[in-house]
């Protein structure tokens, strides 16, 4: 990995009355680095989702338990070269969630319920999860897209 | 997120405005089923125009709506989706299973 400055930390409490606040800074971050209006949408979207999971299954609903959010701009590797990015590390001391609740489910399904992680997954370019000294650390990633030369020049 | 409802004949119009999110979409959920489950109103309709956001769990409340309305024999119908609401429900999958229209005057319509 390259350079990585830290851009934003917020400590938060586990009351989804706090998500409309995080959606705000981030919205505004994300436009600041130059992503386009869609893209801050999806970023904004998989944040709160995250969040929304911790909240209800990583501590199944108490609304006074710590979240830290990390916002990094970033450079990873991505096809062997170096690319620009937004990096976003969620992590909470809840309990971990099995893998069935990660896995959402089958879209044809109609029924309400299990959208959030596949809202993730279609938003961000790079979605890892791990347990690390007792605590749920989600890592997002979204590259930011430089626009190339016009065709022809 | 603030619910309002416009009751005419027959059908009932809830305008909703701002964020639906994990904090307030049992607001809306229960809006919903009271409407449809208790009140028997034939048909419910969504204003989504000033609805700046929507979660998943927002995205849940509306089918349980849709679910409810097929349950009691209603029409569900949806109107004035915002790009944000349309990217959100294109991105569940779900969008075709509603009844969307761009205007009041399409969702009222006999």
């Amino acid at each position: 990995m390259g350079r990585s400055s830290l851009l934003l930390k917020m400590e938060l409490l586990s009351n989804p009355e706090t998500l409309c606040a995080v959606r705000g800074a981030l919205g505004q971050l994300a436009e600041k680095l130059g992503f386009p209006e869609p893209e801050c949408r999806a970023i904004v979207l998989a944040v709160d989702e995250a969040l929304t999971n911790i909240i209800r299954h990583a501590y199944r609903g108490d609304v006074e338990k710590p979240i830290e959010a990390y916002f990094r701009r970033v450079q990873v590797s991505r096809n062997g070269a170096l690319s620009d990015a937004l990096e976003i590390v969620l992590e909470d001391r809840g309990v971990t969630v099995e893998g069935a609740k990660l896995c959402g489910r089958a879209l044809e399904d109609v029924k309400p319920g299990g959208l959030g992680l596949h809202f993730i997954h279609q938003s961000m370019d790079k979605v890892e999860f791990r347990r690390k000294i007792g605590r749920n650390q989600l890592r997002l990633v979204k590259f930011l897209h430089v626009p190339g030369p016009p065709k022809g020049s | 997120m603030k619910i309002a409802a416009r009751h005419l004949d027959k059908m009932t119009i809830f305008d909703v405005s701002g964020d639906i999110d994990l904090a307030n979409s049992p607001e809306l959920r229960k809006a919903l089923l009271r409407e449809l489950r208790e009140l028997r109103t034939p048909r419910v309709i969504l204003s989504l125009k000033a609805v700046r956001y929507i979660d998943s769990s927002g995205v849940a409340s509306l089918v349980e709506g849709l679910k409810a309305s097929r349950d009691v024999g209603a029409r569900f119908i949806l109107f004035g989706l915002n790009n944000t609401v349309r990217e959100v429900l294109q991105l569940s999958k779900l969008v075709k299973i509603f009844e969307i229209y761009e205007t009041e005057e399409q969702a009222v319509a006999p």
